[in-house]
């Protein structure tokens, strides 16, 4: 096929493209105009039936709970094939990187980054566990907290301790945060299926104030599960690649 | 329909949230423009890292605090470093 052949059909194709994006446009309901009633109507009974204040968390963790199951085991299945793809082959063994052009001059980590990092580490991990344990109370959940549990170990790295965080993340402990993560979420699932109800009915008590931490039954620890789920997968991905990164493997 | 509508009242006048969202918007499509228009690897990891701090008060301006929340965590922190230690695993190969 010639080019300009090609550019033809492009030319066509884009066209065609370009009126029925038009065309699906002008059919969208205005900027800012809701039109369908099941936001409404979660809005007016969420905080009477769940007693959660965060009304994010009470439809992702109650209302449409199921979906957010698959969206965790997305995460869970796209850590374990990393970890599958990035494993250490038959016959490979791991040496620590050494310097492969020696005579060059490598600028050591600023102390400004160093500080920064090392100050930032602590507020980051209450941050993060502050948000993974209070999705009743507010717009947050274990999805934003275990992501920023996860960022707190990329700044122990940053601060230029990389054995240090190898010793905080061994693989194994990993793992297994991770699996009582996904399979935590599951579990309540089920539990709730024992006792006759349907899958992932909130079958805890809803506490007596609405908004209060210990209130919204099942609400609050799904959200803890899905922190220490979400952490670990994070930590596990981004320790993956460090690994690829600065220790070289080697065929014997 | 419209009588299920819960109304909360702005505290900020709507004028000024409109202004706000209008240069939001117009600042987040010059970020994704300037992603792929640099053509440095490492300057482009950087960029995408801006830009993922700009979707984040985006979203924050159009109600969305959760969002704001994973978005500053992915966009702006996690999804850059694992580029970067991609990028810095390439360089090694290609010395």
């Amino acid at each position: 096929m010639t080019p300009r052949q090609r550019r033809w059909i492009f030319l066509v194709a884009g066209a065609g493209l370009a009126v029925f994006y038009l065309w699906g446009l002008s059919g969208l309901p205005g900027f800012g105009r809701y039109p369908g009633p099941y936001g409404f109507v979660i809005l007016r009974l969420a905080v009477a039936q769940t007693n959660a204040t965060g009304v994010v968390s009470a439809v992702n963790f109650d209302y449409r709970g199921f979906d957010t199951v698959g969206e965790e085991f997305i995460l869970f299945v796209a850590a374990t094939g990393v970890a599958t793809v990035l494993r250490t082959l038959r016959g490979e063994r791991e040496r620590p990187a050494v310097d492969e052009a020696a005579g060059r001059h490598v600028p050591p980590t600023s102390s400004a980054v160093r500080m920064v990092a090392l100050l930032s580490t602590g507020p980051i991990v209450l941050t993060g566990w502050w948000l993974a344990s209070h999705a009743q109370t507010n717009p947050s959940g274990g999805f934003q907290g275990g992501v920023m549990l996860a960022t707190a170990f990329v700044l122990v790295y940053l601060s230029g301790e990389f054995l240090m965080l190898k010793r905080l993340s061994p693989v194994d402990l990993l793992d297994a945060v991770e699996a009582v993560g996904a399979g935590g979420y599951a579990a309540i699932g089920v539990s709730a299926v024992a006792m006759g109800l349907a899958y992932l009915k909130d079958f805890l008590p809803l506490g007596q104030v609405p908004g209060a931490v210990s209130s919204s039954g099942t609400i609050a620890l799904i959200s803890f599960f899905v922190g220490l789920e979400v952490a670990a997968s994070f930590v596990l991905i981004v320790g993956e690649l460090l690994d690829q990164t600065l220790l070289i493997r080697r065929g014997s | 329909m419209n009588t299920l509508a819960v109304t909360t009242p702005y505290t900020v006048p709507v004028a000024m949230m409109d202004v706000l969202q209008v240069t939001l918007l117009v600042l987040v499509a010059a970020g994704a423009t300037a992603v792929v228009l640099i053509r440095a690897r490492v300057r482009q990891v950087l960029m995408l890292s801006v830009y993922g701090v700009l979707l984040a008060v985006l979203f924050l301006a159009f109600q969305a605090p959760d969002v704001t929340l994973s978005e500053l965590t992915i966009g702006a922190v996690l999804l850059p470093v694992v580029l970067l230690l991609t990028l810095a695993k390439i360089r090694k190969k290609e010395q």
